[in-house]
């Protein structure tokens, strides 16, 4: 493990001159991806803990398949999924949060190129929301916004405009929603951008070229002294821009990964890279940041790394759990989970959510030495989806069923 | 507005929301006045459902999708509050095969949801539809009923029932599916002919693809075809060779025909002989970088290797000319180490727009006739 000089007064420092803080939507909401501040923390209380049959408030059927997570605004619960030969039917829908009464669903076609690997589908990116609107994305990398009561305020088929942008493996990165401009990452061997797309029309604001290599990443955004930056990684740099202008603020090659995404925690950014994890903070507003430390021990596989009470958690492929002090990347312990994960733990408490391939929620309790898994429900179905978390409740999708896990919402 | 008119007249106000709708194109364009438009869609009556059924004639794929979720939301409303969908205008739309594909599949899922008893029984007679997806659910039933078939032990019912669901399958997965069933009935199918794979082709390398320069690069080839050329490959001189395709799929294996190589790029051209000026698809398998001409025209490129599967299809939309048509491939391959990085191969095949292979005619060759006459 590689460290940089005086990590332990870097990170943590009251006189910071930088204070990177997440961008926190509306309060309870989960408005994309790892939730408020896009990275897999939430601050509710009152998610059970001590998982039971009996805390599954209800059950509802999707009609396709979907990686992508669920998002939560107000008592909506909103997911996307896609169906029918080649996947070519994509859907957008809403449901109740109280009771999980499907509230409206709309269908639209796939403009882009439709193959994957069979593990993947077109419904994998997750949709974003500004609290009033949702953007949907698919792999095919056509984007809709629609109202919170299903109308349809635009459409972009970036797959028919931009035909060479996509791999054959399947897309996955999310959308982020910054300043009133949804930003979305298409990068592909043969053609890779990130568009910044007016929120209100859903035309290009800017359209920022970048290296010809696969990303499977999803964008983040942060607050850096009263100003959104959104967070690029790929597998060439990791690198903050203007969401309003798509210029580039800082790049750093130090720093490289494609699969999970990037988490920033107490004005760090905890970097996915083919070599491990990477911690990377800035002295200064709008300076590059400088690699505090890296470690080989902390390499996630598919699912995004999280921070918690001072502690980084990544998880492996094959699930297991390595814990690691977030000043300087000493690693902590492990802990083997029950099976293989795809999806991004959440984290509440002293608590880390964990949803296995096979379709297990386990409750990882942190505080042990050792961490102990302290409860577990069976959902048996396959799910690859990072769940959501809102009101006290968690949201987990499968490819034919959405759940609510925890107490009654209370809008 | 193109396309069939609807039975029912529209308002000139849903008229004109349909209008600005249809107009929205490339790069969100239209999109601020479609929004406006869509709302005033969306807030009709269920009478709105037909009409905008058929605004999806001739339109373009945005526009398409605007109209689609206009209908989910007419529809939505309709039931919710307990009134009729416009079941005869919808049977009817569904029938006339004039009508968009996509919106005949559309009135179909509308009135199963109403009367999925009628929907079905239409839908058993749809197995040649002209509607992709309406023609692949009529065989999927099929199907179906052939694995009933198969399970009760019923042998030749089973492999009717196959044959007819063969007969009209144009979806991939379901002929490859199928093909698989009657093998194991003991009733190989000569899937090369099925999919109608170009069988006869010229084949030219390896050239140089180091540092994938040679996707970029434009060798001798592209600037024009001459059979008896030698050129400069990558190691050596190079001629075009014959190659006639046997495997089943239709792959060209370059690795057998250029030498097992890495970081190398070949040629293949095929004469494509049709009788008419028509519109068609070339649909292209390939898992590395490619590029595709049709009579000198660079169709489509992409420059990406084995994330693709070779058996999946590049439909690449094209005009042919009456007579000779020339189709020509770049297939390169990079200089990854790999074992799954090994494939060298492509395939193609001329189809119409829902994958129905159309048959080189090359003309007869008269010599023989003409000298008796």
């Amino acid at each position: 493990m590689k460290m940089a000089r005086n990590s332990k007064n870097l990170i943590g420092s009251a006189s910071l001159a930088l204070l990177l803080a997440q961008s926190v939507a509306l309060a309870a909401d989960w408005p994309q991806f790892r939730g408020p501040s896009y990275n897999g923390v939430s601050e509710d209380t009152g998610v059970p803990v001590k998982l039971d049959r009996k805390d599954v408030a209800w059950k509802s059927d999707l009609p396709g398949r979907g990686l992508s997570s669920p998002i939560v605004i107000g008592d909506r619960v909103f997911v996307t999924c896609c169906s029918g030969p080649k996947e070519q039917q994509l859907q957008v829908l809403c449901f109740s949060a109280t009771d999980g009464a499907k509230l409206w669903e709309r269908h639209f076609w796939a403009t882009g190129r439709t193959m994957c690997q069979s593990k993947t589908c077109m419904a994998a990116p997750s949709p974003a929301s500004d609290g009033k609107r949702i953007v949907a994305f698919f792999s095919c990398n056509d984007a809709m916004c629609l109202d919170l009561e299903g109308n349809l305020l635009w459409f972009r088929g970036l797959g028919r405009d931009y035909p060479n942008a996509g791999n054959s493996l399947g897309m996955s990165s999310s959308l982020a929603i910054a300043g009133g401009v949804v930003v979305a990452q298409v990068e592909s061997e043969s053609d890779a951008f990130t568009v910044g797309l007016d929120l209100e029309t859903g035309v290009n604001k800017w359209k920022l070229e970048r290296a010809h290599k696969s990303n499977w990443s999803s964008p983040i955004v942060v607050n850096e002294a009263g100003r959104e930056k959104v967070i690029l990684l790929s597998s060439k740099s990791v690198s903050a821009i203007d969401p309003d202008t798509g210029k580039v603020i800082w790049e750093s090659t130090n720093a490289g990964g494609s699969i999970p995404s990037t988490a920033c925690s107490g004005g760090v950014l905890f970097v996915p890279t083919k070599a491990g994890l990477a911690a990377m903070q800035s002295s200064a507003p709008g300076e590059e940041p400088k690699q505090v430390w890296q470690s080989n021990q902390l390499r996630p596989g598919y699912a995004s790394p999280v921070v918690l009470n001072g502690k980084v958690f990544t998880i492996s492929d094959a699930g297991i759990m390595v814990c690691g002090a977030a000043g300087t990347g000493e690693r902590l312990w492990k802990l083997r989970l029950k099976g293989e994960l795809t999806a991004s733990p959440l984290a509440v408490g002293n608590y880390l959510y964990c949803v296995t391939e096979a379709g297990t929620v386990q409750v990882v309790d942190i505080t042990k030495p050792e961490g102990e898994i302290v409860s577990e429900l069976e959902l048996g179905e396959t799910i690859l989806s990072t769940p959501a978390i809102s009101r006290g409740a968690i949201y987990i999708r499968s490819d034919s069923h959405l759940w609510r896990i925890g107490k009654a919402a209370t809008g | 507005m193109a396309g069939v008119p609807a039975e029912a007249g529209p308002s000139d106000d849903l008229t004109n929301s349909l209008a600005i709708i249809r107009a929205v194109g490339t790069e969100g364009r239209g999109n601020a006045e479609a929004a406006v438009a869509w709302k005033k869609v969306a807030d009709s009556d269920a009478s709105a459902i037909v009409p905008t059924l058929a605004a999806m004639d001739g339109a373009n794929d945005f526009a398409l999708n605007w109209l689609r979720p206009a209908i989910d939301t007419l529809a939505d409303r309709a039931q919710k509050n307990g009134g009729a969908l416009p079941l005869p205008d919808l049977g009817t739309f569904l029938l006339d095969t004039r009508h968009s594909p996509r919106a005949r599949r559309l009135s179909l899922d509308l009135l199963a949801k109403a009367d999925p008893g009628t929907a079905d029984k239409l839908l058993a007679g749809m197995l040649n539809d002209p509607s992709l997806e309406i023609r692949s659910e009529a065989v999927q039933k099929v199907i179906a009923l052939a694995e009933t078939a198969a399970t009760n032990n019923n042998k030749t019912g089973a492999e009717l029932l196959y044959h007819q669901a063969l007969t009209s399958a144009r979806d991939i997965g379901q002929i490859d599916s199928v093909s698989k069933r009657l093998e194991e009935l003991g009733q190989p199918v000569d899937l090369l002919t099925l999919f109608g794979f170009l069988t006869d082709w010229k084949v030219v390398g390896p050239f140089d693809n180091t540092d994938k320069k040679g996707f970029e690069g434009a060798y001798p080839p592209e600037q024009g075809i001459d059979l008896a050329a030698t050129y400069d490959g990558k190691a050596k001189k190079v001629k075009w060779q014959n190659v006639t395709v046997t495997n089943k799929y239709g792959l060209i294996d370059l690795n057998q025909v250029c030498g097992k190589l890495k970081g190398v790029a070949a040629y293949g051209m095929a004469d494509f002989y049709s009788d008419q000026a028509q519109p068609a698809e070339v649909r292209l398998g390939c898992a590395t970088a490619w590029k595709v001409w049709l009579n000198g025209k660079l169709l489509f490129s992409r420059d990406e290797y084995h994330y693709d599967s070779s058996t999946e299809e590049h439909p690449l939309p094209v005009q042919l000319q009456p007579g000779r048509n020339i189709i020509l491939v770049k297939v390169c391959q990079n200089e990854t180490v790999e074992d799954w990085t090994v494939d060298w191969d492509f395939r193609l095949r001329v189809t119409d727009a829902i994958g129905t292979p159309i048959a080189s005619r090359p003309p007869v060759k008269v010599a023989a006739a003409s000298s008796q006459q």
